[in-house]
């Protein structure tokens, strides 16, 4: 399902990170960062309401405007019941909704909104999302002092979290096109593999994209995808060459190849994963850029995993799902 | 597109693992451990004059007081990451999985943390480690004449 939409604007947008992000090569690009996983709390959890929280106050600083000025504020996470972002959503006091599409809550949140925005329902609103590596390490896999060895597939979850105000106000970038996309089985069992059990999704969302939009993939100067990692991107080309006949070419990047260097940074294995990562990648390089016209016309694809422990232990598959919104420069 | 076509592209994408290379490291670093285990022995026999049965127990607490202090002190996580199986395998990996599950539930308090977590991964190791032995007891018992 495509949407368009008339009247939505991103007029600012906040990141908050932790050490790694900091090291890494868009680093200089945050808004806030802290050198501790711990952020100050005592535990990761509460480190990680801490960041998404601050991402929040970063925002509403920058529009100069009070949390009583913002008609809604929808955001999403990976742990338990999404209670990063409801504890964070209490100091706020706007109408919440917390929202769950593991790491394709951010463009899954920037489709309600701008909806919501689109359809006269709101003005204004905020969408975020956080995530943070010690936490998800601990919910999904194990103890995080264990240091148990992973594959070179494996992604490292990125921390902290990151803000978007949404309105029908005008400014330079405009959200103009979405697309809601669907829960995808390839038999993908290996929760270390991430980004194979996500490219599929990823592939087909572009793909009813561009036909419902009736564009090809050069009508974009950027196709941002959200976290399928060195080995994931590779596994999306090949699969839109061999499905869809389409070349993803220069245009297309991964946003979890991004976040972190590579090459230096070894620990992240095969690059960022998490809620955070295609929205701190967009909201600290990406954005910037549509701002100062690098980019005319771009497409996030958020890409999440759609398991638990508990399916993953009882022999189901990961499914996986990827939204799509477009952002261009507002003329 | 088929799942086992899907398959076939994510097969080959996969980064092969260098097992001859963990396996190596994994052999030196446990041949280590063993090592150090059997100079502890030597040193509390010959030393502190312990008879040598008495000086292995000395020997295993000796190797979980230290695993777990470098678990707390946080850098046990990495060397684990390093040497994999070389630390694991050992009772140094036992003590480490129990003391990082400990650790990491300190804050959700002593019962419903700790308590409830601390086998977290050493569970399994325990609960069938009894059963085998319960097993190769019992066919020591009948088979063998219990000896």
């Amino acid at each position: 399902m495509t949407f368009t939409y008339d009247d939505v604007y991103i007029n600012f947008y906040s990141t908050v990170g932790g050490p790694y992000e900091k090291d890494g090569p868009l680093g200089k690009n945050l808004d806030k960062v802290y050198t501790n996983l711990y952020a100050g709390e005592k535990t990761w959890e509460q480190a990680e309401v801490k960041m998404l929280s601050d991402s929040i106050d970063v925002v509403l600083k920058k529009s100069r405007k009070d949390s009583s000025d913002i008609d809604l504020l929808i955001s999403g996470d990976l742990l338990n019941q999404v209670t990063a972002s409801s504890y964070s959503a209490l100091k706020f006091n706007i109408p919440f909704f917390g929202i769950y599409g593991a790491c394709s809550s951010s463009v899954e949140g920037i489709i309600l909104m701008s909806s919501l925005i689109d359809g006269k329902k709101v003005k204004n609103g905020i969408v975020s999302v956080s995530s943070h590596n010690m936490s998800s390490e601990k919910q999904f896999r194990n103890p995080t002092e264990y240091g148990a060895p992973k594959p070179k597939t494996a992604t490292f979850t990125s921390t902290g979290g990151a803000s978007v105000l949404l309105s029908n106000q005008k400014g330079k970038i405009r959200v103009e096109s979405s697309t809601i996309g669907k829960v995808v089985d390839m038999d993908q069992t290996d929760p270390f593999n991430m980004g194979g059990a996500m490219a599929c999704s990823a592939g087909d969302t572009i793909y009813k994209h561009l036909k419902d939009m009736k564009r090809s993939i050069n009508d974009y100067d950027l196709i941002l995808t959200g976290d399928l990692g060195r080995y994931g991107k590779e596994i999306l080309i090949d699969y839109m060459k061999e499905e869809y006949k389409i070349e993803l070419g220069k245009n297309y990047d991964d946003s979890g190849t991004m976040l972190y260097d590579l090459n230096k940074q070894e620990e992240v294995l095969a690059g960022a994963s998490g809620p955070l990562c295609i929205a701190m990648v967009s909201y600290s390089d990406i954005l910037p850029k549509l701002e100062k016209g690098v980019f005319k016309r771009v497409l996030l694809v958020a890409t999440g995993a759609l398991f638990s422990p508990t399916f993953v232990y009882q022999h189901k598959p990961i499914y996986s799902i990827s939204h799509a919104v477009s952002l261009e420069v507002n003329k | 597109m088929e799942k086992q076509n899907y398959k076939k592209i994510v097969d080959r994408h996969k980064p092969t693992e260098d097992r001859l290379m963990n396996a190596i490291v994994a052999f030196f670093i446990g041949g280590l451990i063993g090592a150090i285990g059997q100079l502890l022995i030597e040193f509390y026999s010959s030393w502190l004059q312990i008879p040598t049965q008495e000086a292995s127990s000395f020997m295993i607490v000796t190797l979980i007081f230290v695993s777990c202090l470098f678990t707390a002190l946080g850098f046990f996580d990495k060397w684990v990451t390093f040497a994999k199986c070389g630390l694991i395998i050992p009772i140094t990996g036992f003590a480490h999985s129990m003391m990082s599950s400990g650790m990491e539930y300190k804050h959700e308090g002593p019962i419903f943390g700790v308590g409830a977590n601390l086998f977290k991964l050493a569970g399994s190791v325990i609960l069938y480690g009894i059963v085998a032995a319960w097993f190769f007891g019992m066919i020591r018992y009948f088979f063998l004449g219990g000896v």
